[in-house]
């Protein structure tokens, strides 16, 4: 795709998003959603380029969204709230990069998922701190010091998402043309003679676990912003396979792909989920195998970085 | 001669297989130093350890006097040592122009996340390289489509973007046809002379070995026993028939 | 120090005994999954679903049978009868049609496929079980209680968790070590692990070896599953604890290990069990903080061999 065209198809996407969700307005929450998972399936989307699956990123949404809950009565403005998530979110992805960039494939899938099953394990049983399952409310929050009432916040949170959206597609963008960024694919296929150029992998793929949590961080706090309550549900397993899902789903469309594979998830979701609640992984992973056996277009054209 | 890099008493074994046993060997300043010897003496084993891929179990390896022995190839390779390899480790998934300029970013440690790789003078210097080892109509091609004369060619050339003092080939034209080889070797000898550069390098190729090594080392069994000019240690007899596998017609057996 | 063990001493020897049974029952699930990533090179993510639904399936015959149809002392046995018919079903089913398309792909296609799969089986669980709590505990009733001496007191402790359960994790131990070293499938099965090309050329077909390993990890996987369930009542998201802490196992031990997997699972299941009675609010993390204390230390697990990549 030429920068043009897919500028093009960003902005249309953009103007879509805020047109629906002035017509409709029970979609802005909906929409909110889907933009902030876009923003972290394009982190995990980040560490695909290099050959490497995360089943566990859910556990950075996790922790930025109970960041939220807990600076929310101290730290009471969103435009504070969420760089400061973002933050936090980021040196966890450093503590914990430094430890699962050591490892690739089976390992790095492996200990991200088991890491991730660690932290929801602690969010359910501190109960005296995170009030287990039942989760916490996060308290009202201004907007650049602006009290806002229900549907002017929406709003907020909306445009913030879809801003944020823009902002993380394009660093993306940057980021993977730049000489860390191509590096990512040679961890992929030639990881020896990254160390041989005197370009350590490790730190290549720090680089972009840092990133991928970040992603992942600031749409925690989103998603905490806008359901006002966070639960360890938010950081299971479940959760980070649908990140995984919608990129493989997003598949082809560059870095415009998490974003549109997100919103297509999330209205089916909405739609379909509360019908058939027991059986939304089994419909998941079939489609998941679907699109991996049979629709190798899609999904290679991803994993291999077709140029445009 | 002024010794660039001096290997010292090299020791590593695989099990029982001494692939290096007591091995003393200089490198000079600008010298072409070619390394035969039959297949699984210890030649690669040599280029691992001087790189930082294996580390010895006794010996040291001086670089300009230093022992950098046991340090990791990234450490290696700022210092100035660059290497290729037997089966050439190109980024498939790059076209040749990409895989160059990752090389050109990886000397120049410049890593901005926002600047793109193919800037206008990183984009160029590549193209420079390339078409001095006549890679430059193949830059828009990927990795793994070319053939195997510009996969071996453009994996030297990424070595050569490091723009390194020593460079270690492994086998340079092992794979490539016969016709190309002479054509590929003079190609490289002349990259390599304009730079001033030294290189080390393992070879089958008899003929390739007497017209651009300065001197040859053979090894044989994890030990060096014969080191010198081409002509004087290609004649040896005894390298000819042990080593190179050559029965002289005189020699009855 | 005397002081303490005077207060504390009857929970540690409490909590030693329920580790060594827990560390049976995750040893049989460990060593499954890590025979089958030895032969065949892909970790299956969906080896925790057939642990559960072992566990289930076990549960549900033995509900159906204990209403009168069978002698107690049968209950053992259905136990493990679960577990091979789950085994003998899903294992071919789940190589032939999945797992075969994948053996020539990338590492992370084949994550991708496995953990599809695991996804599926998973509410699979639900669809079938629901999700309330199901408990079965006559295989453990049958062999009642035996008093361990323990100091001047004695302990009464259920002999099913105290013999039964380390039992068939040793003889599942030695028979595989066994069957591994002096019979013919199984030194087929080494030749494919060591070099699959060399293995088929000798006339070994490989398929075989494949399906017949991957139908053994998923028959030990049910079996454990079958043995846990009298001893806790299954729960929904208990296949992917399982999975997680198997893989914590294998990872310590070293992939492809079978007798460092037992000493591991020994380790991390008493481990486990002290911070259960001690510090109970850690027991989810001690596998992990094992787990990555020793990767730090030995990447490679402790039993596994460094492999250098060839360049």
């Amino acid at each position: 795709m030429t920068h043009r065209r897919e500028a093009l198809l960003a902005l249309l996407f953009a103007l879509a998003v805020l047109a629906a969700a002035f017509a409709a307005p029970w979609l802005r929450f909906v929409l909110t959603l889907a933009l902030a998972k876009g923003i972290a399936a394009l982190g995990v989307m980040l560490l695909l380029r290099a050959g490497q699956v995360s089943f566990g990123h859910a556990m950075f949404v996790a922790f930025a969204a109970y960041a939220v809950a807990f600076l929310a009565g101290r730290v009471g403005d969103a435009l504070l709230l969420l760089p400061l998530a973002m933050l936090l979110t980021s040196l966890l992805g450093l503590v914990i990069g430094l430890f699962v960039a050591r490892y690739r494939e089976i390992f790095f899938g492996m200990l991200n998922l088991a890491l991730s099953m660690v932290f929801y394990s602690l969010l359910e049983k501190f109960y005296s701190i995170t009030h287990g399952t039942d989760g916490m409310r996060v308290p009202a929050v201004t907007w650049a010091g602006m009290a806002t009432e229900r549907v002017g916040g929406e709003w907020a949170v909306l445009v913030a998402a879809l801003v944020l959206a823009i902002g993380f597609a394009l660093l993306a963008r940057l980021y993977l043309a730049s000489p860390l960024g191509e590096a990512l694919q040679g961890i992929k296929t030639r990881e020896a003679r990254l160390e041989f150029m005197g370009l350590p992998p490790r730190r290549v793929l720090l680089v972009a676990y840092v990133l991928s949590a970040a992603m992942a961080g600031t749409a925690g706090a989103l998603i905490a912003l806008t359901t006002r309550h966070v639960t360890p549900l938010m950081g299971y397993w479940t959760a980070s396979g649908e990140l995984v899902f919608i990129v493989i789903l997003g598949g082809a469309g560059g870095v415009l792909g998490p974003f549109l594979g997100a919103v297509a998830y999330e209205l089916v979701r909405v739609y379909a989920a509360a019908s058939v609640a027991d059986a939304w992984q089994l419909i998941l992973g079939a489609v998941l195998l679907a699109v991996i056996l049979f629709a190798r277009g899609g999904l290679f054209s991803l994993l291999r970085g077709r140029r445009a | 001669m002024k010794p660039i890099l001096q290997a010292q008493g090299l020791r590593l074994a695989f099990g029982g297989v001494k692939a290096a046993d007591g091995i003393d060997l200089d490198v000079g300043e600008g010298e072409f130093l070619a390394i035969i010897g039959p297949n699984g003496a210890g030649k690669t084993t040599f280029i691992n350890m001087c790189t930082g891929w294996l580390k010895p179990q006794a010996g040291r390896i001086l670089w300009r006097g230093q022992d950098i022995a046991g340090l990791p190839p990234r450490r290696i390779t700022a210092k100035g040592i660059a290497r290729s390899f037997q089966l050439p480790q190109l980024f498939t998934e790059h076209t040749v122009l990409r895989n160059l300029a990752l090389a050109i970013a990886a000397r120049e440690g410049a890593f901005s996340l926002l600047r793109p790789l193919l800037r206008p003078g990183w984009t160029e210097e590549a193209m420079e390289i390339m078409r001095g080892f006549g890679l430059e109509f193949l830059a828009d091609t990927r990795a793994d489509a070319l053939n195997e004369g510009s996969r071996k060619l453009a994996d030297i050339a990424m070595a050569v973007a490091l723009k390194p003092r020593l460079l270690l080939m492994d086998e340079p034209t092992s794979g490539v046809a016969a016709s190309e080889k002479l054509g590929i070797v003079e190609t490289l000898a002349r990259v390599l002379r304009e730079t001033g550069v030294s290189a080390v390098f393992v070879e089958h190729d008899m003929e390739v070995v007497s017209r651009f090594a300065d001197r040859v080392a053979v090894w044989s069994q994890g030990r060096i026993v014969a080191n010198g000019p081409p002509q004087a240690v290609l004649a040896d007899p005894d390298v000819r028939r042990e080593v190179i596998g050559i029965e002289d017609a005189h020699a009855a057996p | 120090m005397g002081a303490w063990f005077a207060d504390n001493g009857l929970l540690l020897g409490l909590a030693l005994l329920d580790g060594l049974a827990s560390a049976a029952l995750i040893f049989l699930v460990a060593v499954g999954l890590n025979l089958v990533f030895g032969v065949l090179r892909v970790l299956n993510i969906a080896h925790g679903s057939l642990f559960a639904i072992g566990a289930y399936t076990a549960a549900g015959l033995g509900a159906a049978l204990g209403s009168g149809a069978l002698p107690a002392w049968a209950a053992l046995g259905v136990l493990i009868l679960a577990a091979a018919l789950v085994g003998a079903v899903l294992g071919p089913l789940i190589e032939r049609l999945l797992l075969r398309r994948i053996y020539a792909e990338e590492n992370v296609l084949q994550l991708l496929v496995t953990f599809a799969l695991f996804m599926m089986l998973e509410d699979v669980q639900k669809l079938v079980w629901g999700v309330q709590p199901v408990h079965h505990d006559a295989a453990m009733r049958l062999f009642g209680t035996f008093d361990v001496p323990f100091g001047s007191d004695f302990i009464p402790f259920t002999a099913y968790q105290l013999f039964v359960l380390p039992g068939i994790a040793v003889l599942v131990l030695v028979g595989l070590v066994w069957f591994l070293r002096s019979t013919l499938s199984g030194r087929m099965i080494v030749a494919v692990t060591t070099d699959r090309e060399a293995a088929t050329a000798i006339g070994i077909n490989a398929d075989r070896v494949y399906l017949l390993t991957f139908t053994a990890g998923a028959v030990l996987a049910a079996l454990g599953g079958a043995l846990a369930s009298p001893t806790a009542a299954i729960v929904p998201g208990v296949g992917a604890s399982t999975i997680v802490l198997s893989f914590a196992v294998v990872a310590t031990a070293g992939l492809g290990r079978i007798e460092g997997a037992a000493l591991t699972a020994l380790m991390i299941g008493l481990g486990r069990s002290v911070a259960v009675y001690f510090f109970p609010e850690a027991e989810v993390l001690i596998p992990y903080l094992i787990m990555v204390a020793v990767l730090l230390v030995k990447p490679q697990g402790l039993f596994g061999t460094l492999e250098t990549r060839r360049i």
